[in-house]
């Protein structure tokens, strides 16, 4: 009777976990329904941005004219920006990004990291969990941008980050996150963001960039569009990620489900047998003993 | 001719056209068939698309870019009404 009391009992928990599990893919369903609505809005828009100011760099870079946001130099000092969840329960979603980060510190920079000019700048929680124990230069992290996550917000990060990169506190700033693609598929995505690259690597026209006017001036174009294109693309970053995690976590959950009523099925069929055992036992006792009386 | 109008938040347009008028930063202009190519900060105020057929739409955006590069032309506002 033991045997059949804990397998009682275990039903009862799994069954309690299953509804937790189930009751967090709904919400996660319901968070991504929201923020994937808004990506999906933003992306024509930063790519085409970006598209721009790729050409708008590129014809610069032609005349040598001043960009401060596309100073390219030999780097030296690096800043990576690990853009993870405050959250875990999402599957590998926060480990794939820390295995990057990891990658292009020790297999990428490992001379900049040796000596000490590979800083980290985390979003998320896990990312600075992680970063934290490890003997790496970290910013203060920015984490309480995800938990409100809005333009304007973001901004104020990629302000922070463009404003040391034109300083020179940092020669190269990258952004390692993962991009939305579907509920189920995130692209671990490493971009760079600083300096402005000047060439596209997959487009033929690339050779002839063109000879744009510009209104009104050229120094207002780069003074207004490249400041405001950056900020674009570090909002869809952010942005990308945060759809992202709620993908993977209701994927995550939706494995747990699964999981959870696999296992409440055998255990199930483990205590109906357990149950079927004892009652034939009862009675194979009850018929020997009367066997014995009849003597 | 072709052109895009793109928003933060929608694809407010996108097709062939005959011309487009934009409120550029230091006045409004035209853009016809093989135009310079050009990148322009732009204000408040109409943009007025005309299309193959001659039909005239007209957006009212806040502020945003154009970009006009081989009879492609991208315009980015930041909304539109």
């Amino acid at each position: 009777m033991g045997n059949l009391k804990e397998i009682r009992v275990r039903i009862a928990s799994v069954r309690s976990t299953r509804q937790i599990t189930s009751a967090m893919k709904m919400v996660s369903a319901a968070k991504l329904r929201r923020a994937q609505d808004k990506i999906l809005k933003l992306r024509p828009y930063a790519n085409k941005l970006h598209e721009i100011l790729v050409n708008l760099s590129q014809s610069l870079a032609e005349k040598q004219a001043e960009n401060i946001y596309g100073r390219i130099s030999v780097p030296e000092k690096i800043l990576l920006v690990v853009i993870t969840s405050n959250k875990g329960l999402c599957g590998a979603f926060n480990s794939n990004v820390i295995r990057e980060a990891r990658r292009l510190i020790y297999e990428k920079y490992p001379d900049q990291h040796r000596n000490g000019n590979v800083t980290i700048l985390p979003v998320g929680k896990k990312g600075y969990d992680f970063f934290r124990k490890q003997n790496i230069k970290m910013l203060p992290d920015s984490s309480d941008l995800l938990n409100d996550l809005s333009f304007n917000n973001a901004v104020i990060v990629a302000e922070g980050i463009m404003k040391s990169f034109v300083a020179g506190e940092y020669d190269r700033v990258e952004l390692i996150y993962n991009q939305f693609k579907n509920a189920a598929v995130q692209n671990l995505t490493d971009e760079v963001f600083l300096p402005v690259e000047t060439c596209h690597p997959d487009e033929s026209e690339a050779a002839m960039p063109a000879d744009y006017i510009y209104e009104p001036t050229r120094e207002d174009i780069i003074e207004e569009l490249i400041p405001k294109s950056l900020k674009i693309q570090f909002y869809k970053a952010v942005l990308d990620s945060f759809v992202a995690e709620h993908g993977a976590r209701m994927t995550a959950m939706h494995m747990a489900t699964d999981n959870a009523s696999e296992l409440i099925r055998d255990l199930t069929l483990e205590y109906n047998k357990a149950r079927q055992a004892s009652i034939t036992n009862q009675i194979l006792e009850v018929v020997s003993g009367a066997e014995a009386l009849k003597g | 001719m072709k052109v895009e109008i793109i928003t933060p938040d929608h694809r407010v347009f996108e097709g062939d056209i005959k011309s487009i008028r934009v409120p550029g930063r230091k006045g409004s202009f035209q853009v016809l068939k093989d135009h310079a190519p050009i990148i322009s900060t732009l204000e408040n105020g109409p943009v007025i698309i005309v299309d193959t057929e001659g039909q005239e739409t007209v957006f009212e955006i806040n502020g945003g870019v154009i970009e006009v590069k081989m009879n492609r032309i991208i315009v980015l506002a930041e909304s539109v009404n």
